[in-house]
């Protein structure tokens, strides 16, 4: 929980990870260059007080994870997003395992999130089911760009993609995370295209579809999607940090994802280990939008920041919310209120 | 290919001046992805380097073979290699553009696609950043009403930075600079219903939002990754080794 100016926020952290990027576990070049990406974006975007040593960022363990998200960072409940990308690493990059442990060991605090890639076929389809047994999954983190031998990623509209989609609803895993954004992409087939989302969320209303990293770099293409596909959400990962190093163009992306959603399907995540949340939920809270650019986009309200904070990802997976932290009116609820581009489509 | 190649530094870096990130829809020289420029009596070398290593492989072979398409329309400029380090496809891409051998030739069976319409995607969405800045800064200048913007024609704009910027985009997609057509057009330069105006131009601006910040952000990580190097700042770093003088 996070206090300030005698408001309560109840903080989900939508999206962390648990990696490790030693040495000893790349497989090849990319695994380095891979890391090396990363450590980039958080040298890039993080307030000087807040940089990791590199040797640090390879690998933190679970420990200081628990210390960063809980202790130090507000966090009351947090999602693990894996990433497997077993062509770079010998053990993959998200470590199930350690990852899956520590949610046993703190079940009120994380969630697991497990992955899945339809190129695995039927052999994957069965162990998407031992899989949602196993860890009693609520979500999947999809990386579409993940290589696999000659291929360079997949579809979400893919057949086989549909398959496991299928298969998700039928065993109540409703909420998937899929990565649009930087990094690795399919080559030729362009990752950062969002209209696979576009298809399989008309296709399966069910399920919600979490756009991670909002569509960046492709923040048009996603806002027109989600204006017209209602479980369409919007994951911050990525996009958060830009409050440090260009507040205004940070106005600009949650101004234009207010006005094309609405303030029910925006959901925090501090990309941990890229950054730590603490700094980050205090920056949100007491960001505003710039005076001069009021005449754009308005003000975000506190009960927003609440939304957004935690209340909607507590929402979508269940998460119980004291009742002295909640709204008046409940979050996360689609369709309590249509966005302004929205209803300017309908109508039009 | 035994003729010495004689042209000037000038005209190779105006020929890469013309080559675009077509996502940021930026000149790649201004965004500092050319490293180094060579020249010698046999032609020119220059090695471009990006962002992050795992930028986009299309993204990377376009910037690197348009480069290379630029550089061979210099007169004079003899031969020509265009190399791109740092990158997860440096070998492929390296490879395929010393042999010609086009983005199929260059990744295989994977890149069963044609690069074109990605190429045409982005120059749309640039045609629809450069129109969105022109209406909001005539809107600013003339108080017109959003729902006569329809009305607006080319010869109505101020002269200027943004009105150059918005012709080149046309003529990018092959749209009319006449100073009767209509500003306000689709990407085949059809004319948008006066209704329909207000929600373009809001689609228009979050297209403009967007190409802006990753634009930004490209520039952040790439000045990230190559501190300290001693190529770090922007600018590419010219060597002339020429034994023989440029005319000129």
């Amino acid at each position: 929980m996070y206090q300030k100016d005698g408001e309560n926020y109840f903080i989900v952290d939508a999206h962390i990870a648990l990696w490790d990027a030693r040495p000893e576990n790349q497989l090849n070049v990319h695994g380095k260059q891979f890391i090396d990406c990363f450590y980039d974006y958080h040298r890039n975007l993080s307030p000087e007080s807040e940089l990791w040593s590199y040797e640090e960022y390879l690998y933190y363990g679970g420990e200081r994870l628990m210390r960063d998200l809980f202790t130090d960072g507000y966090v009351d409940h947090a999602i693990f997003q894996p990433a497997h990308l077993g062509a770079f690493y010998r053990n993959g990059f998200g470590q199930t395992e350690e990852a899956f442990a520590l949610t046993q060991r703190y079940p009120g605090k994380l969630t697991y999130n497990h992955c899945w890639d339809p190129r695995f076929g039927q052999a994957g389809l069965d162990q998407l089911r031992r899989d949602a047994e196993r860890f009693k999954l609520k979500g999947v983190k999809l990386y579409t760009a993940e290589w696999q031998g000659d291929s360079r990623g997949y579809k979400l509209d893919d057949p086989w993609s549909y398959r496991y989609l299928e298969t998700c609803q039928e065993l109540g895993i409703t909420n998937i995370h899929i990565h649009k954004g930087p990094t690795i992409r399919p080559l030729d087939r362009d990752a950062f295209d969002v209209a696979d989302v576009d298809k399989a969320a008309s296709d399966f209303p069910e399920l919600n579809f979490v756009v991670e990293h909002c569509g960046l770099p492709r923040l048009e293409d996603f806002c027109w999607i989600a204006t017209q596909e209602p479980n369409v959400h919007a994951g911050l990962a990525v996009a958060m940090p830009f409050i440090h190093t260009r507040p205004r163009y940070f106005a600009q992306i949650i101004g234009e994802l207010l006005y094309w959603l609405d303030e029910n399907r925006i959901q925090f995540s501090s990309d941990y280990a890229l950054w730590t949340p603490r700094w980050l939920i205090e920056r949100f809270v007491d960001f505003q939008i710039p005076e001069d650019m009021l005449t754009e986009y308005d003000q975000i309200t506190v009960d927003q920041k609440k939304k957004i904070l935690g209340l909607n990802a507590a929402a979508l997976y269940g998460i119980d919310v004291p009742a002295n932290l909640q709204l008046a009116e409940p979050a996360g609820q689609e369709g309590v209120e249509v966005a302004a581009g929205a209803r300017e489509i309908v109508s039009s | 290919m035994t003729a010495t190649a004689v042209c000037t530094e000038e005209d190779v870096i105006e020929a890469l001046s013309t080559v675009m990130d077509p996502e940021l829809d930026a000149p790649i020289i201004d965004l500092g992805f050319v490293r180094s420029v060579t020249l010698d009596d046999d032609g020119v070398t220059v090695h471009l380097r990006l962002p992050t290593a795992f930028c986009s492989p299309n993204f990377a072979y376009l910037m690197a073979s348009d480069t290379l398409d630029a550089l061979r329309l210099v007169e004079d400029i003899g031969q020509v290699q265009v190399l791109l380090d740092d990158h997860h496809d440096s070998e492929k891409i390296n490879a395929g553009l010393a042999a010609d051998a086009g983005y199929v030739g260059t990744f295989g069976p994977e890149a069963e696609e044609s690069l074109r319409e990605l190429r045409r995607t982005f120059l749309s969405k640039a045609h629809a950043a450069a129109m969105e800045r022109c209406v909001e800064a005539h809107l600013k200048r003339t108080g017109l009403q959003a729902n006569e913007i329809y009305r607006l024609t080319l010869g109505d704009l101020v002269p200027g930075e943004n009105k150059d910027a918005l012709l080149r985009r046309r003529a990018g997609i092959g749209l009319s600079s006449c100073p009767a057509s209509r500003v306000f057009v689709d990407d085949n330069g059809k004319r948008i219903p006066p209704e329909s105006v207000p929600m373009r131009l809001r689609l228009a601006k979050s297209v403009r939002i967007s190409m802006e910040g990753n634009a930004h952000f490209c520039r952040g990580l790439l000045a990230t990754r190559y501190t300290g190097s001693e190529s770090a700042g922007a600018a590419p770093r010219i060597t002339n080794l020429r034994t023989t003088r440029s005319p000129r």
